[in-house]
């Protein structure tokens, strides 16, 4: 029953008032968002899977090892390797930045496996190298969540639990905190439970996504599924997006656009900097991608790619969110547009129907959809 | 303090005794307990809670009476006291040790209690998270960040037990080397009308009790400026 590289997380049961019946499964790789509205249920799966709180009927399984199982199994939270960075930093105020990032790191080298994850790493990575003889309590919000989530880290993970770590802190500070948390995605093979409310950060970070309503689990699965997936309440929202990873293949610096190569076409996007084979995430917006019977003549819009019509879904005010997939043959990735029933019946579209999907690129560049630069700051 | 006798710092010395004796020993008992009054769920937890701060409400002669029968010949204190051939607990510095003990309980459990509570389920987790056994967080996080409730404890303890008079009174017959201690031995000068010495040692008290509320506030401050 137990799976090779994945996780497999199963919670039924009441916890005072709140009845949860959530089950899932993710890969053991990559960074799982738990999304929902608050009261959802979020923090008591996280927390369950942490051990920190039991339900009877549980299942958690990582990569193969049985953390909870129905035969009774439960490990105590100290013997699970895992990191917990909860909302708040909750340093321990009597030890010194260094000491909190030591504490729980494996003592003794007695002939055990090396660390994974160097101290020397972890702080450069965070970039606390300032910071390590201080006491917490003369830390700035993000600076201590920060110390967090390296003290988290140098425990050895196999496993990284984050319960919301940007909520507590303002605009700035999460947009200082942010790349980091990329960076950490991207260098450690660390698989990561990320909670937020923000579909920014999740845009940003985010590889599978585990949508929860009311204890329940309404969807999971990889994240540009969920977000093209016209029945989940993401695809329907006002500022529904998709967000697409692609590879680098040129940049022109003279105009500071670069190419970014897809499963189904190719899109230019503003950057200041690029390395060509780099892999670099975008967010395409519902409502600037338009569509167009035939292609379009000289236009300032740079992104005009071959797709087919998917679905098309009526939501409120009489507008359609559309499902198209890139690609003449509509075989490469899902992307969304969101249009007025007006325009849908002018265009005489329908479901099947090859169309041009127009983005300007400047929709995709920094500050707006490419989630790799901070948005809207 | 010409002319004093020279046996007035026997009681002085005796006291000091009990006083740390009891409450080395009441950390000892009295941190566990108030560890268990504030993490565990139980529904009895309340009563054990009021039985430790019973000797605060109760008269001192009560507390004693029971003492007394306790450390005598045919309570436990005569059993234990068999063990190297004695008849009893009462009326011997071992005995003031056990009555100092209990009766200044809930002084000592109570600023511990809180400090326990008031650290919140959060810095236990955190730690367990990062692989702490319960007993590592215990020592290594738990007991640090309460350490301020633990001197609270400390300073409180060894103060009531110098203070105590009529639990003393009960159980140690106020045998002059042995069990006379300052509270005693001033209730003993004032009734051979010895003012000056009843005096010193009173005045001892007086300030010895200034120098406790003090250093109490301090601690609180201390505490208080952790917290923030």
């Amino acid at each position: 029953m137990t799976a090779e590289h994945m996780i497999r997380a199963e919670f039924k049961g009441t916890i005072g008032k709140f009845s949860l019946d959530a089950a899932f499964t993710t890969p053991a790789k990559g960074v799982t968002a738990l999304f929902g509205p608050s009261g959802c249920g979020k923090t008591t799966v996280l927390r369950c899977v942490a051990g920190l709180q039991r339900v009877t009927d549980g299942v958690c399984e990582i990569d193969g090892e049985v953390w909870q199982g129905r035969d009774g199994t439960f490990l105590p939270t100290y013997r699970r390797p895992l990191g917990y960075v909860f909302q708040e930093a909750s340093l321990f105020q009597h030890l010194s930045v260094r000491r909190n990032l030591m504490f729980g790191a494996p003592r003794g080298n007695g002939g055990g496996a090396p660390a994974r994850i160097t101290f020397d790493e972890v702080v450069e990575l965070l970039g606390v190298t300032a910071l390590l003889e201080r006491s917490p309590k003369n830390l700035s919000g993000g600076e201590r969540q920060r110390v967090a989530i390296g003290r988290a880290l140098l425990s050895q993970p196999k496993l990284l639990l984050m319960d919301e770590p940007l909520s507590a802190l303002d605009r700035v500070t999460k947009s200082e905190i942010l790349p980091f948390l990329e960076r950490l995605r991207d260098r450690l093979s660390l698989p990561i439970f990320y909670i937020t409310h923000d579909l920014a950060e999740i845009e940003r970070l985010a590889d599978h996504m585990v949508l929860l309503v009311k204890g329940h689990v309404v969807a999971a699965g990889p994240l540009t599924e969920l977000q093209s997936d016209p029945s989940l309440p993401l695809a329907r929202a006002r500022d529904a997006a998709v967000s697409l990873e692609g590879v680098i293949e040129s940049y022109d610096e003279r105009y500071g656009l670069l190419t970014l190569g897809f499963n189904g076409g190719r899109f230019i996007v503003p950057a200041s900097r690029a390395t060509i084979g780099e892999h670099r995430r975008i967010s395409v917006v519902a409502d600037d991608v338009s569509l167009a019977r035939e292609p379009p003549g000289l236009s300032s819009i740079l992104n005009v790619l071959p797709a087919r019509i998917v679905s098309a879904n009526p939501v409120d005010n009489g507008e359609f969110i559309v499902v198209i997939a890139l690609g003449a043959d509509g075989k490469g990735n899902h992307i969304l547009s969101r249009l007025t029933r007006k325009s849908w019946d002018l265009l005489a579209l329908a479901e099947g129907a090859s169309v041009h999907a127009q983005v300007k690129a400047v929709a995709l560049g920094p500050g707006r959809g490419d989630p790799s630069e901070a948005r809207g700051l | 303090m010409q002319n004093l006798p020279p046996d007035i710092w026997v009681p002085v010395r005796l006291t000091i005794e009990l006083a740390a004796i009891s409450t080395f020993s009441l950390l000892l008992v009295a941190t566990p307990l108030a560890w268990w009054l504030a993490r565990s769920h139980a529904w009895f937890k309340e009563a054990i809670a009021a039985v430790v701060s019973l000797t605060m409400v109760l008269p001192p002669t009560v507390l004693g009476f029971y003492l007394l029968i306790a450390l005598g010949p045919d309570g436990p204190g005569g059993v234990i006291a068999s063990l190297w051939g004695a008849r009893t607990l009462a009326f011997t510095f071992g005995g003031l040790v056990i009555g100092s003990i209990i009766s200044s309980m809930p002084f000592v459990v109570q600023p511990i209690r809180n400090a326990f509570a008031a650290l919140g389920d959060r810095p236990l987790e955190a730690a367990a998270t990062l692989r702490a056994s319960p007993a590592r967080a215990f020592w290594t996080v738990a007991l640090p960040l309460a350490s301020p409730g633990l001197l609270s404890g400390a300073v409180l303890g060894f103060a009531h037990t110098v203070g105590e008079f009529g639990v003393i009174l009960m159980i140690g017959g106020n045998i002059p080397g042995h069990t006379r201690v300052m509270s005693t031995a001033i209730f003993d000068y004032v009734e051979t009308m010895q003012w000056r010495e009843a005096n010193v040692l009173a005045g001892g008290m007086v300030v010895f009790a200034f120098a406790v509320i003090l250093s109490m506030s301090l601690i609180e401050k201390r505490f208080a400026r952790a917290r923030a």
